[in-house]
């Protein structure tokens, strides 16, 4: 046998080799492939897909805890809260900060610590029984515990300034112990 | 008692004082002995708007210790009395004078008081020109002299009250007559005003104001309105007290962290002095009339009450011992006598004590008095009180029993200070 005919015997064993892969059927038993379509956050548009909890959310679900917004929701809820508490109330004749207004000033406390350029002024005033001058320096001591208060907490002096009202200008009006109560009072204003 | 005949005629209501409509006055209670005389109108009086005899009427009368009348006789102070007829017909005293109006526009006010008891003229030369616009101070003043020729005692109705007026958010201090007329403004303001003090020459007037949002002490010059800050320390500045000689005033100043005395110099400026070093509210300077003495108001001891303490500096001595509150200290112009006001339950009420031997007596029937200050004579108080609702002003007598009402509509007075004397 000459070259030539070696190649085409070589060539025709190559082809029957070839023809006889490509012609044997074989039996595919390998798992079914699924079809996964991404679950996006909301789960909208998901599609139910096997292997899902009963109530929609997908398992590989991680939710997003971000300190820097919570702080910062927590601290607004909480000058929203101080803001509405910025009158401390006392009894008659005293200066004493009773117990339930000390979480107000705690608040404004923190608030200013951490703000150095915000400022405050404390108006401090009585009811209306006794002499104009005695209760100004009553109404001036009641301004001046709310003041020491804040700076004991860590305010800055210079943010604080404490003055009176005495008796010259009640919150309520009336001769009873209801409007006597609701006058007898020191009040947080910003400056 | 008065005879009916043509030569006197009493007064058709003894109530019926001339009163602006703003401001009425209401006496209670009489003295024990008054004495009856009569007030002739004085000649030409007319020719003035100035009503001169009816204003030393009514302020004769509202003395207490007064009964005047009117006579339809024409009479001056060139008139021949026969001091027995008047005598005769129940009049212990006789005030004749007149009118004249000069060619420069002044007028020229002469006459006489003559004593139908010593049958005597005692005083045979009042006389004085004044301006048309001082025709009121000249009936006082005409008043004044014959009160203190039949008592005795320096009359008042020559001086001045000061006194804050608040209408809804409206305050101002006025000043007025002590018969509550020829009100005047010294002061407008939409914030409250406190604490009015006269200088002693009563040209100028210390107050607290709060215009600034806090209390500042102002002094303003009532003549032409000139006003300055005198005290304006961190906190509050408040309740000015004039030396008797108008050069310093004592005033309370919370600038070291508790309402403490200082003293300052009447021309402000420099460093108030400290004058009490207590850890508790010191306030409500009064001087002594000598000068030499502070009283004030500290609750050192607990709750308030009046001490003394050298002008000078030196150490305080406590005053008043009956109650557990008193505040408001008022000392009468010969030093003797304290008034105050103390706290009887819910009540305060206006006191007098006696600064040698220490008696006290209550002197007002009323709840909520307040500010007690003696008039120059050290005769009379006025001060604040509660009367249905209002607040008004009331002044008595020492011995509780002579009284007189003052009020204007529509607004509650308070915080009266009393005038000095004026030349």
């Amino acid at each position: 046998m000459n070259f030539d005919t070696r190649i085409l015997v070589l060539s025709a064993l190559a082809a029957a080799a070839l023809a006889g892969c490509s012609s044997t059927p074989l039996t595919d038993t390998s798992a079914p492939v699924e079809t996964r379509t991404p679950v996006t956050a909301s789960g909208a548009g998901a599609t139910q897909s096997p292997g899902a909890t009963a109530s929609g959310t997908p398992q590989s679900r991680v939710t997003t805890v971000d300190l820097a917004a919570q702080n910062a929701a927590a601290a607004a809820a909480a000058a929203a809260a101080v803001s509405a508490q910025r009158v401390v109330y006392f009894d008659f004749d005293s200066f004493s900060i009773k117990d339930e207004f000390k979480p107000a000033i705690d608040g404004h406390a923190k608030l200013l610590s951490s703000n150095r350029t915000k400022r405050i002024k404390i108006e401090g005033h009585t009811d209306e029984r006794g002499g104009s001058e005695y209760n100004l320096a009553l109404g001036q001591k009641r301004a001046e515990a709310v003041a020491k208060s804040l700076e004991l907490l860590g305010v800055a002096d210079q943010q604080v300034e404490a003055v009176s009202f005495g008796k010259e200008r009640p919150a309520a009006v009336g001769h009873d112990e209801d409007a006597w109560a609701k006058n007898r009072r020191a009040e947080l204003k910003d400056r | 008692m008065w005879p009916r005949r043509r030569f006197i005629t009493a007064l058709a209501s003894a109530a019926a004082l001339p009163a602006a409509a703003q401001f009425r006055i209401e006496v209670s209670g009489v003295g024990a002995t008054q004495i009856p005389l009569v007030v002739a109108t004085f000649r030409d009086e007319d020719k003035a708007r100035t009503p001169i005899a009816a204003i030393v009427r009514a302020d004769l009368q509202r003395s207490g210790l007064f009964r005047p009348a009117e006579t339809p006789l024409a009479l001056d102070e060139r008139s021949t009395i026969v001091t027995t007829e008047w005598r005769e017909r129940g009049a212990d005293a006789l005030v004749a004078g007149s009118l004249t109006r000069l060619a420069d526009g002044r007028f020229d006010i002469r006459f006489k008081l003559w004593d139908a008891v010593k049958g005597e003229q005692l005083i045979s030369q009042g006389a004085r020109v004044v301006v048309d616009g001082d025709l009121r101070l000249a009936a006082h003043r005409i008043a004044d002299e014959v009160h203190e020729k039949l008592t005795g005692e320096r009359g008042v109705y020559a001086t001045r009250i000061a006194y804050v007026v608040k209408n809804g958010r409206r305050y101002s201090l006025h000043i007025t007559d002590a018969d509550g007329e020829g009100g005047q403004v010294a002061l407008a303001s939409p914030e409250p005003i406190i604490s009015p003090a006269w200088s002693p020459s009563g040209m100028q007037i210390a107050y607290v104001s709060f215009e600034m949002q806090k209390a500042v002490v102002w002094v303003q010059d009532l003549l032409s309105g000139e006003r300055r800050v005198l005290a304006n320390f961190r906190g509050s500045n408040s309740a000015p007290a004039w030396s008797p000689d108008g050069r310093q005033l004592a005033l309370t100043l919370s600038r070291d962290g508790i309402s403490q005395l200082y003293v300052m110099p009447a021309a402000g400026g420099g460093n108030p002095r400290r004058l009490t070093t207590s850890n508790a509210i010191d306030t409500e300077a009064v001087y002594s009339p000598d000068g030499a003495t502070i009283y004030f108001v500290s609750d050192r001891g607990g709750g308030p009450q009046i001490y003394k303490v050298p002008a000078a500096g030196g150490n305080a001595e406590r005053v008043s011992f009956n109650g557990a509150y008193n505040i408001s200290p008022a000392i009468s112009p010969d030093g003797k006598l304290l008034a105050y006001i103390t706290r009887q339950g819910n009540a305060f009420k206006l006191m007098l004590q006696e600064l040698d031997g220490g008696a006290v007596r209550a002197l007002s029937d009323t709840q909520d008095d307040e500010s007690p200050s003696f008039a120059p004579n050290g005769r009379l108080l006025v001060y604040a009180t509660r009367q249905q609702g209002r607040d008004v002003l009331m002044t008595t007598t020492l011995d509780g029993k002579i009284k007189t009402r003052l009020l204007t509509s529509g607004a509650d007075m308070r915080e009266p200070a009393w005038g000095p004397f004026v030349a």
